[in-house]
């Protein structure tokens, strides 16, 4: 009896094993089909799912039939291996300090060790003042005009407006509600000068609150498109109420009121650019913004005359 | 060659190179003990090794792209078969983006791949993060390897976020946009930084050169460094173990090296591999001809980040306006969110070993054994409450498209996230603190059928 149960132990163990060998070969058969079978796919012309597909396959093939080899055919095994604490042993550590201890005497130079020490940590400092050179050549920050390059924009009084592509513009081409992304004329549309000019409705915009009250030609005003947040492109304009918004961190700036903050993250309105018409019917730039563009900065207040 | 040994075979092949190396080089006396060195069997140790599974996946991806990509922002005109681009003037960068998507072989393949396998690389560090956090795995004496652990996770971000900002299409300058004004916002040395940084104002000179650097070499080089690092403390210290009947604290057990934990690896990485090729192959992502060449004037709404960094934009939508300027000094509303937050919330991460030991357990002791989080339920409150925070402020910065989804003003919405952000973290955490703590009653308290199965060996 006990006998006859060992046996068919026995025999319900190879045949386990039988099965997972035909699993882990079948595994492995798929994997070498996939693997062909992607050749073929890339030599004809390829296909990204198919080929990706090809690859699953591939790779997961090898990883099934190495998972029932190790799992099944190996088996469970569990062993117990010693671990010792991590200081090392008293007299090890011991025997190191005495060691060390030993040969440091002979770094010694008669009695000024301790004053070659320090000249040698002072050569050490020095030398690593002296790394941050290549670090400070990163960025123009000796040239002067690169540190007003914050607070100026190729905007000045005189500029032509232009959009995008470069055409000048009139006041009468631009409908109520519509707005344009405008750059100095021969900027090249530097990045940090373009603004948004906003056809507000008639008699919408409260003039007592805008940083250049005289620089509105009929509805017509125009702000630094980049967000006082975070700087990405102030882009959607909601026309009934009159709000910019930026779609990054949702800023939102009341155009009719000198672009106020109505809620979002940023801490101040976009800076307004003042405007007026031309000789020849353009529209101009009266003068700079009315304030630093774009992100705030710890120095934003003071740089105007610095 | 991996059948069992015979006894005719003893001058095989393998033998006989295993002989010419070790005459060379003294190799079987060192490894002998790591043959039978003991893994822990449990699968959440293996979530550490699928990280580093989609590193290595990262970096031959990532090899095969560097061949094909010029970081180069010349401006060319684009004539490659995606017809909405072509004849649209596009810089070199994004150009050799596109003919690598679809006109380089498999090439859409291996980038969505790359892509993916970023995704999954940060993924499986925070989970495996996780696993150490809350079964106390940091303590003595494996605070360094926390630490280390640590920097990995900030250099996995870097090289996401560098990675993500080399296409040169719309989305990539944004993200590298408000990069730029966080560093800008660093009272004092803000401007100074970001000049360093991107070579003058933005959008700066040559910033493509810089980023590809750091991408492919600079942070690579960091994070294999320190993986050596990591993996050799790993070894240096044995790993900790749960606690079972057989588990003590001078024992380690587990599965040998050879050949199970081997094989078992190989399987994982395999399957690693493939679940990625899945991705890769079936799911578009990051489809940089969609959104367009990048352009200063110029950004999309919504605009969303890869999802680890959903975190700090969350923070950057949610932290209130807050802009002052004292004695002519200026505090940005972005610095707070953006530099300092992130600041204090690593801090305690990299401080949290010693916190612990100090604060939390009292115990400075040397542990191998791991806790159950309802072990120690202040720091498995803390950690829940961390947790939600993050979740929370990683749910605002889908804050716009939730909005329209919801139909709920934005204003609204935000402030009830607000809010969320500051009091869900309190309530994960004493809930946690309350049910660890009854976890922790005695076994009476339970009902007394279930008395036997709890006390079963």
């Amino acid at each position: 009896m006990a006998d006859q149960t060992t046996t068919d132990e026995r025999d319900d163990k190879a045949r386990a094993e039988d099965r997972a060998t035909r699993i882990a070969a079948l595994c492995f058969g798929v994997s070498i089909l996939a693997a062909l079978g992607l050749l073929v796919v890339y030599l004809t012309g390829g296909d990204t799912q198919l080929e990706g597909i090809l690859l699953t396959l591939a790779f997961g093939g090898v990883a099934a039939g190495l998972g029932v080899w190790v799992r099944v055919l190996i088996g469970p095994s569990v062993i117990v291996e010693p671990r010792d604490p991590m200081p090392s042993r008293a007299e090890d550590r011991a025997g190191f300090e005495q060691d060390f201890d030993s040969t440091v005497d002979e770094v010694k130079v008669g009695g000024r060790r301790r004053f070659l020490l320090q000249l040698l940590g002072g050569a050490g400092a020095s030398l690593g003042l002296a790394l941050t050179v290549p670090l400070l050549s990163l960025g123009p920050i000796f040239d002067p005009n690169a540190r007003r390059e914050l607070f100026d924009t190729s905007w000045s009084a005189g500029r032509r407006l232009v959009t995008i592509e470069g055409e000048e513009l009139r006041p009468e081409m631009l409908a109520v509600d519509e707005i344009a992304t405008v750059f100095p004329a021969d900027s090249d549309r530097a990045a940090d000068s373009q603004a948004v000019l906003v056809h507000t409705r008639p008699g919408a915009i409260d003039l007592s609150t805008l940083p250049y009250p005289d620089g509105v030609v009929d509805g017509l005003v125009v702000y630094s498109k980049i967000c006082t947040h975070a700087g990405c492109p102030v882009g959607l304009y909601r026309a009934q109420d009159a709000e910019l918004i930026c779609p990054c961190h949702q800023s939102q700036f009341l155009v009719t009121a000198g672009a106020k903050v109505l809620s979002g993250p940023t801490g101040r309105p976009l800076p307004q650019l003042p405007i007026g018409v031309d000789d020849e019917g353009f529209l101009v730039a009266t003068g700079e913004f009315s304030a630093p563009v774009g992100p705030s900065f710890w120095n934003l207040t003071q740089g105007q005359d610095s | 060659m991996t059948a069992a040994p015979r006894p005719e075979a003893k001058d095989s092949l393998l033998d006989r190179i295993a002989g010419w190396a070790d005459d060379r080089l003294k190799l079987a006396e060192g490894s002998r003990k790591y043959l039978r060195k003991a893994f822990p069997g449990h699968w959440s140790f293996l979530i550490g090794e699928i990280a580093m599974f989609a590193l290595i996946i990262l970096l031959l991806t990532g090899t095969f792209l560097a061949l094909f990509y010029t970081p180069d922002t010349t401006p060319v005109v684009y004539s490659g078969p995606y017809v909405p681009l072509q004849g649209t003037e596009i810089s070199a960068a994004y150009n050799s983006v596109l003919e690598l998507s679809f006109e380089v072989r498999a090439g859409l393949l291996f980038r969505q791949i790359h892509h993916w396998a970023a995704l999954v690389f940060v993924a499986a560090i925070v989970v495996h993060m996780l696993r150490i956090f809350f079964t106390g795995a940091f303590r003595r004496p494996r605070e360094l390897n926390w630490v280390v652990g640590g920097i990995l996770l900030l250099l996995a971000f870097g090289a996401g976020f560098t990675g993500y900002s080399l296409p040169d299409d719309l989305l990539s300058g944004t993200g590298l946009r408000i990069g730029y004004s966080a560093l800008l916002s660093v009272p004092f040395v803000g401007p100074l930084l970001g000049y360093l940084g991107i070579g003058g104002e933005y959008p700066g000179v040559g910033v493509l050169g810089r980023l590809h650097i750091l991408h492919v070499m600079i942070i690579p080089a960091g994070l294999l460094g320190l993986l050596g690092a990591h993996l050799f403390m790993v070894v240096r210290q044995k790993h900790t173990q749960k606690r079972t009947r057989r588990a003590r604290e001078d024992n380690v057990v587990g599965e040998p090296l050879w050949p199970n934990q081997a094989l078992t690896m190989t399987s994982l990485f395999f399957a690693v591999a493939a679940v990625l090729a899945f991705l890769g192959g079936v799911f578009e992502i990051n489809p940089v001809w969609l959104y367009g060449p990048y352009e200063p004037f110029e950004v999309f709404a919504p605009s969303q980040p890869d999802w680890y960094m959903g975190w700090l934009e969350g923070l950057l939508r949610l932290w209130p306006a807050w802009e002052f300027t004292i004695l002519g000094v200026t505090i940005p509303a972005i610095f707070i969110p953006s530099v300092v937050v992130p600041g204090i919330l690593f801090g305690i991460v990299f401080a949290w070993p010693w916190i612990d030991a100090r604060w939390i357990t009292g115990d400075h002791a040397e542990h191998h054994i791991n806790q159950r989080p309802r072990d120690v339920p202040a720091r498995t409150a803390f950690g829940f409450a961390g947790l939600t925070f993050l979740l929370v402020i990683f749910v605002a910065g889908s804050n716009d498209v939730m909005a329209a989804a919801l139909q709920t003003p934005l204003d609204t919405l935000t402030t009830v996230l607000r809010w969320a952000a500051i009091v869900l973290p309190v309530l994960a955490g004493l809930a946690a603190y309350r049910i660890a703590e009854r976890l922790n009653q005695p076994v009476e308290a339970a009902p007394s059928s279930t008395v036997p199965a709890a006390k079963s060996t």
